[in-house]
C-alpha cells in the first residue's frame, strides 16, 4: 500500500474549475472520504489521481515520489464504480480473475486460483464463484465489482459512489464489510460519495469539496462537531443543521453574527414558559424527529418522546449557547483561527 | 369528506389470497397508511377503495353509501399514482384544468377551483408557466394540485413517492402532510417505507401476507407492537430480541437473561418461553453500576449519535448511543434498559405478551374511543 499527497491540483474543463488548487495527504493505510454534492469536483480527484486526467497545475506523489507525469497502468490504482462494470458472458471466478490474467500481470493458474478463493471468501460469494455474472443480485454484483478490484492487490484503492446504486439495507451490510476488509487488508482507500453517512462511518477522515475547493478535512469527529464554514456545517447530518435567524440570539451571539445554527440532537424540547412557540409540523418516533415551524423558519430536533406531538400543536424549543454555532455573512464560522 | 369502512373484505386471485378478511373503520379526515412488504395486501386493499378491483366478498362503504361494487368514476375519490406524472404540452394552469374538464363545471367554477387548488399550495405565480422549467418541488406540487381541484372526499394514494431521491422524498413529506393539515380530506396512502408511514400517518395499518397486523397511531405501533413482524418492520436499526432464560408467569416483574436479572413491566400471562424486545435506543450504556457486563464490538459514527454492536452473555445488541459518549470497539460497558419501554413476546405464537404498560395503553385508547 502506499501514501497519496495531491499538492496544489487544479483542473479545469473550459471555463469550469473542476478542482481548484486542492492540497491533502492520504496516510498509508488511511481511509479518506471525499464529501460533496454532484460537479463537487470528486470524480476529477480520483481521476487525476488514477492518471485519467492530466492537472493544469500541481503535482501528484504517490510514497513522496512524484508521479503527475506517470502514466495510469504504472501508478497501480484500482478504480471501482458505481455502476458495476463485470463481464456478462464470464462467470464470477473468471470476472474475478481477470485483473490477473491480463497481459501486464500473467499470474500463474495456481495463483489465481488462490487469490480468487482468498478475496471471494472476505466478500462471502465463495459460493458463487461458478455463476454468470448476470445471475447474481445487485448486491453481489457489487461485490464481485470491489472483489475485481481487491485482487490484484493495488497500491491505492479509488472508489467512486461504489455503494449508491444499491438499496438501503444492502448499502448498510456492504458499508460496514466494506470497512472491515480496509482494516484488515490494510489498504490506502479515497472514496467518493454524496452521502453524508457513509461518510460519517466509514471515513478516517472526511474531505469536504464544495465547487472544486476543499472546504475542510478531519476526522468525522471534528468535522461533525467543529466545522469552520456554514456549507461544511450544512454538509453533514440528517436531518440538516438548522439555520436560524440571529435576532432570535438578540445579545446571546456575538458580534458580526447573521447565521446561528445548531444540530437537531443539540436542540432542547422545554416545558418552559418563556421558550419561543412553535409550530408542529411534523413528529416520527421511529426517526425520533420533531419538526416545528416559528416565523417561517423550520426547526428539526432529534427527541426521544414516548407519544408523539400532534401535528399543529405547539412546541417549546430551547437552544443552548453551548451547543450553537456563530457564522457571519460569508458563512465563516466567528471564533475560527 | 368522508369516513371509509371496510367489512370482511377478502380478494382472491385464483389460488393466491391477496386480502383476508380485513375490517377496518378509516375515520373522517384521517391520514391513514396501509404499510408492509411486497405482496402484503396494501395495493389490493387501495385497488378495491378505488374501485379498480372488485373484492371477492365483502363491504366497503364511503359516507354510508355502499360503494363496494361501483366503477372508479361513480365514486367521489381521486387516486394519485406517481406524484410525478404531468402534461408536459400543457402549462401548469392546463394541468391542474385537466381532471375538471371532462366534469361539465362551469369556466367560473374551474377557473375558482384552480385559483383555491394553486393558493393552497402557493402556486399562483406559477400558473402561466410551462412544466419544463420548474423545479422538481414544484412540479410535485403541480401534481399535488391536479389530485385536489377535483376535491373529492377521499385521497388514494399508492405509493406516490416511490421514484424520487431519499433527500427529495422527506421534502415531499411534509409537503404532503402540510397539505393534509389545510384540507384534512381523508387520505389513503401505500407504502413500504416505515420512515413515510411515520412521517405522514395519523394512523398506520401493517399488513402482511394479506391480514392486518396491527392498525393503530403511529406511538402505539412503535411502542406496543402487536407481533414480532410488527417490531421488526418498524424502526432502525431493528428491535433487538433477546431470549429470555426460562417459563416467564404472570405477576413476574424481572425475567432472566442469561443469569442477569432484568426488570420488566409487570407481565399478566403465562408463557413457556418468550423473548425480550427493547428498542436499541432504549438501551443505555454506562460504565459502572448494575446492569449486564458487554463489550463493545462495532460502533459506527453517525454525527448525531453512535450506533454500537454490544456483546453480552445472552447474544449481540444494538444501541443507540448519545454522541457525546464516543464508544470504542473493546470498552466494557454496563447496559442497562429503560424498564417501561420493554416489551415481551410469546416465543410461540410470536404476539405479544400482555404486561401492565400494555394493559394501560389499551385502556387509554378504548377510553379515547368512547
Amino acid at each position: 500500500m502506499a501514501s497519496i499527497e495531491l499538492a496544489g491540483i487544479s483542473r479545469s474543463f473550459g471555463d469550469v474549475k473542476a478542482v481548484a488548487d486542492l492540497s491533502v495527504s492520504v496516510a498509508d493505510g488511511e481511509f479518506l472520504v471525499l464529501l460533496g454534492p454532484s460537479g463537487a469536483g470528486k470524480t476529477t480527484t480520483l481521476r487525476l489521481i488514477a492518471g485519467l486526467e492530466r492537472p493544469d497545475a500541481g503535482r501528484i506523489r504517490m510514497d513522496g515520489r512524484d508521479i503527475t507525469d506517470s502514466l495510469p497502468a504504472s501508478r497501480d490504482c484500482a478504480f471501482v464504480f458505481q455502476q458495476y462494470s463485470l463481464y456478462p458472458h464470464l462467470s464470477v471466478f473468471d470476472n474475478l480473475a481477470f485483473p490477473l490474467r491480463s497481459p501486464l500481470r500473467r499470474s500463474e493458474p495456481a495463483e489465481v486460483k488462490r487469490r480468487v478463493e482468498e478475496v471471494a471468501a472476505m466478500l462471502h460469494i465463495e459460493g458463487k464463484l461458478a455463476r454468470r455474472a448476470t445471475e447474481l443480485s445487485g448486491g453481489e454484483m457489487q461485490r464481485v465489482a470491489i472483489g475485481r478490484a481487491l485482487v490484484r492487490r493495488p497500491r491505492v484503492f479509488l472508489m467512486d459512489e461504489p455503494l449508491s446504486s444499491l438499496d438501503a439495507q444492502l448499502r448498510e451490510e456492504l458499508r460496514v464489510e466494506l470497512r472491515r476488509l480496509q482494516r484488515s487488508t490494510g489498504a490506502t482507500v479515497i472514496y467518493v460519495t454524496h452521502d453524508h453517512v457513509e461518510a460519517t462511518t466509514m471515513a478516517d477522515r472526511i474531505g469536504i469539496l464544495e465547487r472544486g475547493v476543499l472546504q475542510q478535512v478531519g476526522t468525522p469527529l471534528e468535522v461533525y462537531g467543529d466545522p469552520h464554514t456554514l456549507p461544511v456545517a450544512q454538509r453533514l447530518g440528517s436531518p440538516a443543521i438548522n439555520v436560524l435567524p440571529a435576532e432570535w440570539f438578540d445579545g446571546r451571539a456575538p458580534v458580526g453574527t447573521t447565521h446561528v445554527a445548531i444540530r437537531p440532537e443539540d436542540v432542547r424540547l422545554s416545558p418552559d414558559g418563556e421558550a419561543p412557540g412553535f409550530q408542529v409540523i411534523e413528529c416520527s418516533l421511529v426517526k425520533h424527529q420533531l419538526v416545528a415551524e416559528r416565523q417561517g423558519v423550520e426547526v428539526h430536533a432529534r427527541v426521544m418522546l414516548d407519544e408523539p406531538l400532534a401535528p399543529g400543536s405547539q412546541a417549546r424549543f430551547g437552544f443552548p449557547a453551548e451547543h450553537c454555532l456563530f457564522f457571519d455573512a460569508a458563512g465563516r464560522r466567528i471564533g475560527m483561527p | 369528506m368522508a369516513e371509509i369502512r371496510i367489512e370482511k373484505l377478502h380478494k382472491r386471485f385464483s389460488d393466491f389470497v391477496a386480502v383476508r378478511d380485513s375490517t377496518l373503520t378509516l375515520e373522517d379526515g384521517r391520514f391513514v397508511v396501509l404499510l408492509g412488504p411486497s405482496g402484503c395486501g396494501k395495493t389490493t386493499t387501495l385497488r378495491m377503495l378505488a374501485g379498480l378491483e372488485f373484492p371477492t366478498s365483502g363491504s366497503i362503504t364511503l359516507a354510508g353509501q355502499d360503494v363496494t361494487y361501483l366503477r372508479p368514476r361513480e365514486r367521489d375519490i381521486a387516486m394519485v399514482f406517481q406524484l410525478f406524472a404531468l402534461y408536459p404540452h400543457l402549462g401548469v394552469r392546463g394541468n391542474l384544468e385537466f381532471p375538471l374538464r371532462n366534469e361539465g363545471l362551469k369556466r367560473a367554477e374551474i377557473d375558482r377551483r384552480v385559483a383555491d387548488a394553486a393558493s393552497i399550495l402557493r402556486i399562483e405565480h406559477l400558473l402561466g408557466s410551462r412544466v419544463g422549467g420548474l423545479s422538481g418541488g414544484d412540479r410535485q406540487r403541480v401534481a399535488l394540485g391536479r389530485a385536489i381541484v377535483r376535491q373529492p372526499q377521499a385521497f388514494l394514494m399508492d405509493e406516490p413517492l416511490g421514484t424520487l431521491d431519499a433527500e427529495f422524498r422527506e421534502l415531499m413529506c411534509v409537503e404532503l402532510r402540510k397539505l393534509h393539515e389545510r384540507l384534512k380530506t381523508t387520505t389513503v396512502f401505500v407504502t413500504h417505507d416505515q420512515n413515510e408511514a411515520m412521517a405522514l400517518a395519523d394512523h398506520i395499518v401493517v399488513m402482511n401476507q394479506g391480514e392486518i397486523l396491527q392498525a393503530d397511531e403511529p406511538g402505539a405501533i412503535y411502542n406496543f407492537p402487536s407481533c414480532m413482524f410488527v417490531a421488526r418492520f418498524i424502526g432502525r436499526p431493528p428491535m433487538n430480541f433477546v431470549p429470555i432464560a426460562g417459563a416467564v408467569r404472570a405477576g413476574d416483574a424481572s425475567v432472566s437473561l442469561a443469569g442477569a436479572m432484568v426488570d420488566v413491566p409487570r407481565i399478566e400471562a403465562d408463557a413457556a418461553t418468550a423473548v425480550l424486545g427493547v428498542r436499541p435506543e432504549h438501551v443505555s450504556v454506562g460504565v459502572e453500576g448494575g446492569g449486564m457486563p458487554a463489550e463493545v464490538r462495532h460502533v459506527e459514527y453517525f454525527g448525531s449519535h453512535w450506533v454500537a454492536d454490544l456483546a453480552t452473555a445472552a447474544g449481540v445488541l444494538k444501541a443507540v448511543i448519545d454522541k457525546a459518549q464516543r464508544p470504542v470497539p473493546g470498552d466494557r460497558v454496563v447496559i442497562g434498559f429503560h424498564t417501561d419501554r420493554l416489551v415481551l413476546f410469546d416465543t410461540a405464537s410470536e404476539q405479544l405478551l400482555p404486561s401492565a404498560t400494555t394493559r394501560l395503553h389499551l385502556e387509554a385508547k378504548r377510553h379515547g374511543q368512547h
